[in-house]
C-alpha cells in the first residue's frame, strides 16, 4: 500500500462522510458549512486526479461562491427555520423520498459501473488538434474553441439567473441598488482586509486568466476571484453595491455573451461555421473573448450574491 | 548537504503537523468559542508556518519559495481577520464580565 493510495482512500472516506453529515444536519447553517467542506474535499479529489482546472473551479465556484450564496439563503430563512423544523413530514412522504433518492443513487451507480471500458473519449482528438488555436492548455482549448457553443450558452444562463434574481425586486425598487451585504462596520478588521487584499486579489485574478492560455486557470476562475474581491469591498462597507439601473453596468453584464456571439457570427460570415475562428486570428480572438468574459463573469457573480434590488434608485 | 536539508524538512514539517494536531484537539476540546479560536489560529499560524519553512529547501526555483511564503502570509492575513470577526460575534453573545 503506497502513501498515495492511503491518501486517496482517506479523502474518499472523508468525502462520503462529510456528504452524509451535510444531508443529516438539521440546521441549514450547519448544512451549508458541511457543503463548503465537501467542496474543498472535492477540490482535493480533482487535484489527485490531475484535473487542476476542475479543482480551481470547484474551489472557487462549487465551494466558495455557491457556499456564500447558500449562506445568504440560510441567513434569510433563519426566521422561518424553527417553524419548519418543528413540522415532521408524514411517514409516507418520508418513505417515498427515501425510495426516490435511493433509486436515483442506484441509477447513477449503475450508469457508472456499466460504462464501457475503455470509456469513449474525445481526449485524443482534442490533443491532436491542440495546435489549431495556439493555446497550450487543453481545457481552455475545449472550453473556448472546440465546445465554444456550450461556454457561450453557459454565459447566457448566468445572465438569465441574474435576471431571475432581479425579478424578485418589487416594482418600486426596480433599478435600485441591492441591500448592503452587512451592517457597514468600516473601521473593523474586515475593512482592513478588504483594503489590503483587494489590490492583490485583482492581480491574482488577472494572472489566473492570463495563465489560463497555457496552464490551469482561465476566465471562470479569474472572474470568480475578481467577483470575490468586489464582494469583499461591498461586505466591508468600503464600496457600495451599485444601482442596477446603470447602463454601463448592464453593458458589462451582456458584453461577454455579446462579444462571443458577434465573433461567432463573424465565423459564419467568413464562410466557415458559427463560432469557427479564422486560424490566423484564433489566439487574439480567444483572448478578447476571455477578457470580456472574465469581466462579465465577475460582475454577474458578484451581483448574483448581492441579491435583488431593495432600495429605491436615486434619481 | 541534501541530507541535512531533508532532515530539516522532516523536522520542520513534523513540528508543523504537531501544531495542527494540537490545534485540532484544542478546537474539539476547549470549552468556549474564544479559546477554540485561540487553538485554531495556532494551527494556521505556527503549523502552516513550520510546514512552509520545512518545504522551502525542497523548492528548486526562488519563485516557488516565494509562492509558498505568499501563501503562508495570505493564510495568516485571512486567519487573523476571520478570528477577529468570529471573536467579536462570540463576545456579543456572551454575558459581559
Amino acid at each position: 500500500m503506497t502513501i498515495g493510495f492511503a491518501l486517496d482512500s482517506a479523502i474518499a472516506v472523508l468525502v462520503v462522510a462529510v456528504s452524509c453529515w451535510t444531508i443529516i444536519a438539521r440546521a441549514s447553517f450547519a448544512a451549508v458549512v458541511g457543503f463548503v467542506s465537501f467542496g474543498l474535499l472535492l477540490t482535493l479529489v480533482w487535484v489527485r486526479l490531475d484535473a487542476v482546472d476542475v479543482a480551481l473551479t470547484e474551489a472557487a465556484i462549487g465551494s466558495g461562491l455557491t457556499g456564500a450564496l447558500l449562506l445568504a439563503a440560510a441567513a434569510r430563512l433563519r426566521t422561518s427555520e424553527f417553524a419548519t423544523q418543528a413540522e415532521r413530514p408524514s411517514m409516507a412522504l418520508r418513505v417515498a423520498t427515501a425510495l426516490l433518492s435511493a433509486t436515483a443513487t442506484a441509477a447513477l451507480a449503475g450508469a457508472l459501473f456499466l460504462l464501457p471500458s475503455p470509456a469513449p473519449t474525445l481526449a485524443p482528438a482534442a490533443a491532436a488538434n491542440a495546435g489549431a488555436t495556439g493555446l497550450g492548455n487543453p481545457v481552455t482549448n475545449v472550453l473556448i474553441a472546440f465546445r465554444a457553443m456550450d461556454t457561450m450558452l453557459e454565459k447566457v444562463v448566468l445572465l438569465l439567473a441574474l435576471v431571475g434574481v432581479w425579478s424578485l425586486a418589487s416594482d418600486r425598487f426596480w433599478g435600485g441598488p441591492p441591500s448592503p451585504l452587512r451592517g457597514a462596520n468600516t473601521e473593523g478588521p474586515l475593512a482592513f482586509l478588504a483594503r489590503l487584499l483587494t489590490p492583490l486579489g485583482i492581480v491574482v485574478g488577472i494572472y489566473i486568466l492570463w495563465e489560463g492560455a497555457d496552464h490551469p486557470g482561465g476566465a471562470f476562475q479569474g472572474g470568480t476571484i475578481l467577483a470575490a474581491m468586489w464582494l469583499l469591498l461591498m461586505m466591508s462597507g468600503v464600496a457600495n453595491a451599485p444601482a442596477t439601473r446603470f447602463r454601463s453596468l448592464r453593458l458589462v453584464l451582456i458584453s461577454g455573451p455579446m462579444v462571443f456571439l458577434v465573433i461567432g457570427l463573424g465565423g459564419l460570415w467568413l464562410g466557415e461555421a458559427f463560432l469557427a475562428y479564422p486560424v490566423a486570428y484564433a489566439k487574439p480572438l480567444i483572448l478578447v473573448i476571455e477578457f470580456v468574459m472574465t469581466l462579465t463573469i465577475a460582475v454577474t457573480l458578484a451581483l448574483l450574491l448581492a441579491g435583488p434590488p431593495t432600495r429605491e434608485a436615486s434619481r | 548537504m541534501s541530507i541535512v536539508l531533508d532532515t530539516f524538512t522532516v523536522l520542520a514539517v513534523t513540528g508543523g503537523l504537531f501544531f495542527f494536531l494540537a490545534g485540532t484537539v484544542g478546537l474539539l476540546r476547549f470549552p468556549d468559542p474564544l479559546t477554540r479560536l485561540h487553538a485554531l489560529t495556532k494551527a494556521d499560524n505556527l503549523g502552516l508556518g513550520l510546514i512552509v519553512l520545512g518545504l522551502l529547501p525542497q523548492t528548486n526555483a526562488p519563485v516557488g519559495a516565494l509562492k509558498l511564503l505568499v501563501a503562508w502570509l495570505l493564510v495568516q492575513l485571512s486567519g487573523a481577520t476571520i478570528a477577529q470577526l468570529i471573536a467579536r460575534e462570540a463576545r456579543r453573545g456572551m454575558p459581559q464580565a
